[in-house]
């Protein structure tokens, strides 16, 4: 089989090895961890910036868009083919360019995978702190495009607070730096307008990022509640109190029971929600916050607060949160998550209504939040072989982000737009709001070569989510 | 498509051993195994990362995909380690859906012909013959203090051979005279008080590269008060078989075995292979769609199986050690970590060495690049693990280094030999057990 002259340009501009256009390898790449789109026309892997200037100068040429893609471990179909192009696979630009101790920074390549950055300076007390939950296998390049969070987002901000500088590669091949190392540069936050925005600006070819001090004590609570209600009371009654634990989720009995098959993390099966907190800083202040956080607790009718009596204990109760939509994979062969925000103080009202979806179209939805920051994760499960299931899940969802809108929230925490959500933007920006976006993306990208048909709605499903639930796998 | 490659007729149970619903539906496609495989660390595609693999076995199920030569080269390019299973949220049983698909490309795809002619000669003539194994074993010792062996080495003749001829020549193993085959049928009375009965399951070639091995985990077992009853008729265990998709001979060798052992009234199995225990404790999977009268007895058989380390992890083993003046690490065998889910035992063991300075090894549950045979027919994907392993090992500053399956020691003897650091001890854990116990017995 001979190749197309699109892809002998390719391989002219990188080599043989960091291009993959046959059928068999191209199937590869229509999925990420969301759903099934296209497949591309050729999926090319950089090495250097260079290389990426050449491969973007090439599809401009032809006409075909660029699509960035990281570990593909998005949940919002971000690093997949909306429409026709080749996927630009960073995999490869996985080098950490500079460890900077004294001044807290890093310089790293887009495919250096979130955890390795952290393990490569545990050892001298620092780490990088946002922590989405597919951290063990998610890049720090998709975490600049999602603008991922995690758990610890509640204290510690999300990625656009830890990314301070920028390379990147824009539509017309020019390479621009945005930031710096230190805090504050003038003129416009450029870094802060391409974080976030899901490949649809440029191509980030590296990353300043600011590293954190590992925290001199830390102590994790696990509050067992009989009732959700109370569970979810008590979020906002911790916080109230003027205490912000760096980090406060929640999970219902249903997914614990799953998350406790599959770690063993001693989460108590019996119960009907579980809050695992953690406070962290200097070790006097930890000791008084964890007794004030148990107080809170038990007002709010917890049946038991407990502590992690050791690393491995609190390492395991961390596993079975971060590893907890996979474990639901054991209860259903499919599941869909929602991303949604309200404000914190309605999740006991936002959990009656999610109960309520639940019945009305006869499914089972586990309950996961970042609940600190009123991020929800409502998991719809549902099997794909079932057409008229998958039908349900979406109509489950639309009502429940719609619900989020209507109590003030946003249609997504941190799993971003990308091809599932962009027809809803409407329903949290005005037309003038969207139009701005629009214009600061014709900036940017004015030929729309970067992943077209993400972020912005394209009007052609208009207030929809555009996934297709049960395709392929 | 070209005649080669054409479909050849199904045979019933081997059809149905092929990739099952019930399991890759398991699988969300969520990611997390990807950085956990040694291959995608390497590579960074898709197609051959656990995510992908198992994509494609769905893809070859549902026609979209041809079982050909691609796929047949990304399952093979699989360690079969299984990091994945232990990344894995959804419970994705991993190792027995590679090994399903690499059933189901034995059946459906046609391998070039010398691949064809190997694979014969060592999985179906060599593996399950102890007599041709002792003859090969004697043919290569012969070869090996000839000198002949060093020489071949040394003249470079290697280096211009195809097919990487000369890093796969120093990969094999020394051939240890006295076979342990000698003991295969001896009963090894406990030393002091007996307090347990087990069986020692002594493996195919380890009988001669590791004798010594063998002798020594069969000492410490009567060290510490077991019985050690070595049943003759025991043989070959199979895994290397099932991780090559060659499940009927495979079958076969487990049922030798099951045989064997079942005459034994032993409280315990006991192996110092991690790649032979993962499997001997899987081989109820075996008979799940074939041979099913086995079923019951290979559940039977596979409870009693233990790794050696878990087994004197569980009893109060003696700790009456002398001293071990080391800075040591430990690297975790994949089978031993990821398959039989066996990480504190080893390590628990070693701590009771007084003096040893054990320092744990960054990305130790990573593969070394052995994987059974992979180092031989997959050189070159192999020896870049190796070189990323050494340089791990390096950082750690240790003077010896620990591992607990003999797969991993001649990979891991085989990094030590060309690194340009200090020579380095490499031993199984149960080597320096025994050592250690051995020299505080003569004080």
């Amino acid at each position: 089989m001979k190749s197309p002259p699109l892809i002998r340009e390719l391989v002219r501009a990188t080599n043989t090895e960091a291009v993959l256009w046959r059928a068999e390898d191209l199937l590869l790449y229509e999925y990420d961890a969301l759903s099934v789109m296209r497949q591309p026309e050729a999926v090319v892997f950089p090495t250097t910036t260079e290389e990426v200037v050449r491969v973007v100068g090439i599809a401009a040429q032809q006409g075909v868009s660029v699509i960035p893609r990281g570990a593909g471990t998005g949940l919002s179909g971000g690093a997949t083919v909306a429409e026709r192009g080749i996927l630009i696979a960073l995999s490869r630009m996985n080098k950490i360019v500079e460890i900077d101790l004294e001044n807290q920074r890093a310089r790293v390549q887009p495919g250096v995978v979130n955890l390795d950055l952290s393990r490569a300076v545990e050892d001298a007390g620092y780490y990088f702190a946002p922590d989405p939950s597919s951290q063990k296998a998610c890049t720090l390049g998709g975490n600049v495009a999602e603008n991922s969070g995690g758990p610890h987002t509640l204290a510690y901000g999300v990625t656009t607070h830890h990314a301070l500088g920028l390379e990147i590669v824009l539509s017309d091949g020019d390479v621009i730096h945005t930031g710096a190392k230190f805090w504050d540069r003038p003129g416009y936050d450029l870094t802060g307008v391409v974080v976030g925005s899901e490949g649809t600006l440029g191509i980030v070819t590296e990353i300043t990022v600011r590293l954190c001090r590992l925290p001199e004590a830390v102590k994790t609570l696990l509050a067992i509640f009989d009732r959700v209600l109370d569970a979810t009371r008590t979020v906002a009654a911790i916080t109230a109190r003027g205490i912000t634990p760096a980090a406060l989720e929640m999970m219902d009995g249903f997914t614990l029971r799953a998350v406790e098959a599959a770690t063993g993390a001693g989460y108590p099966i019996d119960s009907a929600a579980v809050l695992l907190i953690e406070v962290e800083g200097l070790r006097e202040a930890v000791e008084e916050q964890a007794q004030a956080i148990e107080a809170v607790c038990r007002e709010n009718s917890a049946r038991e607060v407990r502590c992690a009596r050791s690393e491995e204990e609190r390492a395991l109760l961390w596993k079975g949160r971060k590893n907890a939509f996979g474990a639901l994979g054991r209860i259903a062969p499919n599941y869909y998550v929602q991303d949604g925000v309200i404000p914190r103080t309605r999740l006991p009202e936002m959990l009656e209504f999610t109960a309520e979806v639940e019945k009305r179209y006869a499914l089972r939805i586990g309950n996961i939040f970042h609940a600190g920051d009123g991020n929800l994760h409502p998991l719809i499960m549902f099997d794909a072989r079932d057409r008229s299931e998958c039908e349900r899940v979406v109509r489950a969802a639309r009502d429940l982000i719609a619900k989020c809108v209507e109590m003030g929230g946003s249609i997504t925490g941190e799993h971003g737009v990308g091809v599932e959500k962009n027809e809803l933007m409407p329903l949290i920006f005005s037309e003038d709001d969207l139009e701005m976006q629009r214009r600061i993306k014709g900036v940017f990208n004015p030929s729309g070569l970067f992943n077209p048909g993400k972020v912005l709605p394209t009007g052609k499903m208009c207030g929809e989510l555009r996934i297709q639930i049960g395709a392929g796998a | 498509m070209n005649a080669a490659e054409e479909k050849h007729p199904v045979a019933a149970t081997q059809a149905a051993e092929a990739p099952q619903w019930e399991h890759y539906s398991k699988c969300i496609h969520c990611g997390l195994c990807l950085n956990a495989c040694p291959t995608y660390r390497l590579l960074g595609v898709e197609m051959d990362s656990p995510r992908g693999r198992i994509y494609q076995m769905i893809q070859v199920e549902q026609g979209r995909l041809r079982l050909g030569k691609p796929y047949a080269h990304h399952m093979d390019l699989c360690l079969n380690c299984r990091a994945c299973e232990t990344a894995c949220p959804s419970g994705v049983e991993y190792g027995r859906l590679v090994e399903a698909a690499r059933s189901e490309i034995e059946r459906a795809y046609r391998r070039p012909w010398a691949e064809r002619w190997a694979r014969k000669f060592f999985f179906d003539y060599l593996l399950p013959s102890r007599r041709r194994l002792e003859m090969a074993g004697n043919v290569l010792r012969m070869f090996q203090r000839s000198g002949l062996e060093k020489a071949l080495l040394t003249s470079g003749v290697l280096k211009i051979m195809p097919g990487r001829m000369d890093a796969v020549a120093r990969l094999a193993p020394r051939m240890e005279k006295p076979f342990f085959t000698d003991w295969l049928g001896r009963v090894i009375p406990a030393s002091g008080g007996r307090r347990y009965r087990v069986a020692f399951f002594a493996g195919c070639i380890a009988n001669l590269a590791f004798a010594r091995l063998n002798e020594a985990t069969v000492r410490l077992l009567a060290r510490n008060g077991c019985e050690v009853v070595i049943p003759k008729a025991q043989g070959c265990c199979g895994a290397l078989h099932v991780h090559a998709g060659l499940r009927d001979t495979a079958r076969q060798l487990a049922v030798a075995n099951i045989t064997a052992f079942a005459r034994e009234g032993v409280d315990a199995i006991i192996t110092n292979t991690a790649g032979c225990g993962a499997v001997l404790k899987e081989y109820p999977i075996l008979f799940e769609r074939a041979d099913r009268e086995w079923h019951e007895p290979a559940k039977g058989f596979s409870a009693r199986v233990k790794d050696v380390t878990e087994f004197l992890a569980s009893i109060d083993f003696c700790q009456d050690f002398a001293p071990v003046k080391a800075r040591a690490t430990y690297q975790d065998p994949c089978h031993l970590l990821h398959a039989q889910r066996i990480r504190s035992a080893p390590r628990k063991l070693l701590a009771a060495i007084p003096g040893l300075d054990l320092v744990e090894l960054k990305e130790a549950e990573i593969c070394c690049g052995s994987a059974g045979i992979y180092n031989v027919v997959q050189n070159e994907m192999a020896e870049r693990l190796l070189a990323a392993k050494m340089r791990r090992i390096d950082e750690t500053g240790a003077d010896m280094i620990l591992t607990a399956n003999p797969g991993c020691l001649l990979q891991l003897r085989a990094g030590v030999a060309r690194s340009t650091q200090n020579q380095r001890r490499v031993l199984h854990v149960v080597e320096l057990l025994d050592e250690a116990g051995r020299k505080q017995e003569l004080t």
